[in-house]
């Protein structure tokens, strides 16, 4: 079988994973004239889209779909009709570097069907990142897979040539892994989880270590843009409450760097335990927003859902729907009110937040200005009050506020 | 009037010399016009061109000695001029100048974001960010040669005069390749030792086609999940302007087109019976008890869920110790660091224990050390997990483990240590204070000492008070050792 070949079976056995990111590690480059690539902190780059609207960032391939583990919810489930493939570990190497060399991506995102072991299929993953580390001084970004269980000498060695190491929870209830993925075991996910905490623990407080005491030798290295996961969303019956719980609970114990939400999409071969439905897009895309509003926005886990629902809704964001459950809270008066109040102000968002903080020191905010804030008027103005603008009192009160922000019945048309 | 001439599109130096000497000499910007060499109509002649008043009064500037007055502007303000003026709009120079010329009145115009000249030339700078960025992001290298004599050439369309600030990132990124950028405004060269930018040129003069290209198509369609389509998104992060240079965007048509027949069809298609599930009962604590050794008693514990505690914990953090041990030390449950490496007492507190330990004369390495609840009870609070102390009715869920972990050790001694501990020890609520200092005996079992958690220890804030308490907390460890000498005698 060709590469390219194989490229199209193991790109697309990759592709129902959602993290993609490149971004939060160190910096690097490659001016010393010896290797390829660089990266830098803070964002990485999207080099393209997909008319699924998802970031093209790095290579996202399997090293293989063959996989002793039957997971429903996975194409490369055992007992999956689809055709199979395995790339070598210099055929992945070579191809990263083919596609770095044009600026296709930002580096390589390497995953694997669980083959013979746990050790087994590490020790293959790690193989290519570190040939490509130390044969080719390959400096771009690199994401591995981690398989739980997994020796801990093999996950030290993942870490060296890894910016950042994963593990999917997969699913927000352990119950429901016990029913999707038998041989998987949430127990040793969240073990692994917390082996590598420990060891970006470690490197955090050697680094610090090292800044006091400069002279002494470079800290070993161990995944500079840390650790993240992946839950399915739609697979099971959890509720949104259940999945944003989950999430406070991991990014507070792991201190995971995010959680991917994927809304289950119907795989080819589909078991019948299995909703055979279009995926739940707008659902993802609120508990994105909620994700969001934990980790930026000082909000906690309980507060963002209607405890009477348990769901986010599917017709307004969750930090409207929330100012609409809160109205007490209301209006806010842009020019006193503090940071963390102006975060929760529907429409504004962080950057709004510090332009207005640096701004209302010299002159006041006036409704004309919300636009050169890049504040969706609409949103805001019902929530606020500024020396030309303060709500009808009727208006918060009412009924009719929540209809104003339903959105008008439509078809979800693809927009081309 | 004043007519400005720059040397270019970018000549940032130019417009920052000439701006600065039009300020001091009070220069209004309603009378300064700018304009680039190469760009002024022909119908006007270069004598026209000539600044209409001569340059401002000023001494020699190339004099070290210079008096020559200057004025400060802030730092915020160079940086948003050094990108806004790489803007396409032929205006810049003008809103540049004009917001320059309000700053030495207001010197704080800068922190307005809603002041209209500081807004636009926000917007025009951040047009120019999102430019560069989307050409580090979607220039298309094409090989011409193969390695090692090959070269790399790409084609791109800039919308803003931005291809010598971006080619930087290039030349960090590809240091050992020869590469040039070639645009219709500018081009830009590295040949592994700098960059060189020369004349734009005609997109003939780039390759049309690369080895790879084919593969990486095949990569693009593979990796879109068709059940997904969401086109709106794509469009907003990689608009239409760039499709025509973007190899993989000839793929998004057809891609498109095909996507909802598959999706359909995959939605429609027979779903597999799934292979029966393996039903797993929930493994309980085993209360018969009969010959247990300690490796049994961790597996089994492993999968318990007799309380709500094994859900958000990581793991089960059991006992540790030889199965001989002689003194059975019991805490309250694991902590932050003991959920996440599933022993016990190995964070600060465990170190504390240690030096008391080691103080009173007992190795811990003999000891066997183990919780009254087994799992890490807490609530995330963002970044960290705060610590909540165990119910009665999780205490009495973990006691069988206990029981049987004593059952199993029969050690001469147990030490509680914390009001958690003591209550699953002794089977009540008994406070530390009144109890502590003597071993209390029991019918059913080995006698026990109560003491302070060492976690107390460090919750105490003075420093004098901590070492009290913890002299106080070594004298109880003592006891243990006086016991076990006598029982040894014994
Ligand atoms: S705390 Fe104890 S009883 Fe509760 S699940 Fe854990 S081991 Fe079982």
């Amino acid at each position: 079988m060709d590469v390219q070949r194989k490229l199209a079976i193991l790109a697309d056995a990759a592709k129902y994973d959602a993290s993609c990111a490149s971004s939060g590690t160190e910096q690097r480059d490659s001016r010393d004239g010896r290797g390829l690539g660089s990266t830098a902190p803070g964002m990485g780059i999207c080099h393209s889209y997909a008319p699924d609207g998802r970031c093209i960032s790095l290579l996202k391939v399997l090293l293989t779909n063959a996989c002793a583990y039957d997971c429903l919810y996975c194409v490369n489930r055992a007992s999956s009709n689809v055709p199979r493939a395995r790339f070598t570990v210099d055929e992945v190497v070579q191809l990263t570097l083919d596609f770095y060399r044009r600026n296709y991506i930002e580096g390589l995102f390497l995953s694997s069907g669980i083959i013979r072991s746990a050790d087994y299929t590490m020790e293959q993953i790690v193989h290519v990142a570190q040939t490509l580390r130390e044969q080719h001084h390959f400096r771009g970004y690199i994401h591995l897979k981690t398989i739980p269980e997994a020796d801990d000498a093999l996950i030290a060695k993942a870490g060296r040539y890894a910016d950042r190491l994963s593990i999917n929870i997969e699913v927000p209830e352990e119950t429901s892994l016990a029913a999707l993925a038998p041989e998987k075991n949430v127990r040793a996910i969240r073990r692994t989880m917390g082996r590598l905490r420990l060891k970006l623990d470690e490197a955090t407080e050697a680094k610090v270590e090292a800044r006091k005491a400069p002279s002494r030798a470079k800290p070993p290295r161990f995944a500079p843009a840390g650790q993240s996961t992946q839950m399915i969303v739609g697979a099971d019956a959890a509720t949104d409450q259940t999945i944003l719980n989950t999430s406070a609970n991991l990014y507070g114990s792991y201190n995971l760097k995010r959680v991917y939400y994927s809304a289950f999409s119907p795989i080819p071969d589909s078991s019948r335990a299995l909703p055979l439905a279009a995926p739940p897009l707008i659902r993802e895309h609120r508990l994105y927003q909620a994700d969001w509003l934990m980790r930026f926005y000082g909000f906690d886990a309980q507060e963002i859902i209607d405890p009477a629902a348990g769901m986010l809704s599917l017709e307004m964001d969750p930090k409207l729907a929330w100012a609409l459950r809160n109205r007490e809270r209301f209006p806010l008066d842009v020019n006193r009110a503090s940071r963390e109040d102006l975060l929760r102000v529907p429409g504004f968002g962080r950057k709004a937040v510090d332009r207005i903080i640096d701004t209302r020191r010299h002159s006041a905010i006036r409704a004309a200005d919300l636009a050169k804030l890049h504040i969706p008027r609409n949103k805001a103005l019902p929530f606020i009050v500024l020396p030309d603008h303060r709500p009808p009192p009727h208006l918060l009160d009412g009924a009719q506020l929540v209809e104003r922000f339903r959105p008008k019945a439509q078809q979800l048309g693809f927009g081309f | 009037m004043h007519r400005i001439r720059l040397d270019s599109d970018t000549d940032f130096d130019g417009w920052r010399k000439a701006a600065r000497e039009l300020v001091l000499a009070d220069v209004a910007p309603a009378d300064v016009t700018w304009t680039v060499a190469g760009d002024e109509p022909e119908l006007f002649d270069a004598a026209e061109f000539a600044p209409s008043a001569p340059t401002p009064a000023a001494p020699d500037r190339e004099s070290p000695t210079s008096p020559f007055p200057t004025f400060n502007v802030p730092a915020r303000f160079v940086e948003l001029a050094q990108t806004a003026i790489l803007h396409r709009d032929p205006q810049r120079f003008a809103y540049l100048y004009q917001l320059l010329w309000r700053l030495r009145a207001n010197p704080e115009l800068m922190q307005v974001a809603t002041d209209p000249d500081v807004a636009r030339l926000q917007t025009m700078a951040k047009a120019v960010r999102r430019d560069e960025h989307k050409m580090h992001a979607f220039v298309r290298f094409r090989e011409i040669g193969r390695e090692p004599k090959s070269r790399y050439v790409a084609w791109f369309e800039p919308e803003h005069h931005i291809v010598a600030a971006a080619a930087p990132f290039f030349a960090r990124r590809f240091a050992d390749m020869e590469w040039s950028i070639l645009t219709p405004d500018a081009c830009a060269h590295w040949d592994g030792h700098k960059i060189a930018i020369t004349p734009g040129v005609a997109k003939a003069m780039a390759p049309s086609e690369d080895r790879l290209e084919e593969t990486w198509l095949t990569y693009y369609a593979s990796i879109f999940n068709p059940a997904r389509l969401k086109t709106k998104a794509m469009r907003a992060e990689m608009p239409k302007k760039y499709w025509r240079n973007l190899p993989e965007a000839a793929l998004i048509r057809p891609l498109i087109e095909h996507a909802e027949r598959k999706a359909h069809a995959m939605v429609a298609a027979e779903a597999t019976a799934p292979k029966k599930p393996q039903r797993q009962e929930l493994p309980m604590i085993r209360t018969e008890h009969t010959g247990d050794t300690l490796e049994a008693l961790r597996d089994e514990a492993r999968d318990c869920r007799a309380c709500d505690l094994w859900k958000d914990a990581t793991q089960t953090v059991f006992g540790e110790g030889p199965q001989r041990a002689r003194v059975m030390l019991v805490g309250e449950q694991p902590g932050d660091k003991e959920d996440l490496a599933g022993h016990p007492f190995v964070g600060p507190a465990g170190q504390m224990l240690d030096r008391a330990l080691a103080e009173a004369g007992i190795d811990r390495a003999e000891t066997y050390v183990t919780n009254a609840v087994k799992h890490f009870k807490f609530v995330p609070r963002g970044k960290i997990r705060l610590h909540q102390k165990p119910s009665t009715s999780e205490i009495k869920a973990c006691r069988p483990w206990y029981e049987r972990e004593l059952a199993t050790i029969k050690p001469l001694l147990v030490v509680a240590m914390g009001a958690t501990a003591a209550q699953s020890v002794l089977g009540k609520i008994t406070p530390i204070n009144k109890n502590r200092g003597h071993l209390i005996d029991r019918d059913d079992g080995p006698p026990v000492l109560v003491t302070v958690h060492p976690s107390y220890l460090l919750r105490l804030p003075d420093a004098d008070a901590r070492q009290r308490e913890y002299a106080r907390f070594v004298d109880d460890i003592k006891l243990v050792a006086t016991h076990l000498k006598k029982a040894h005698a014994a």
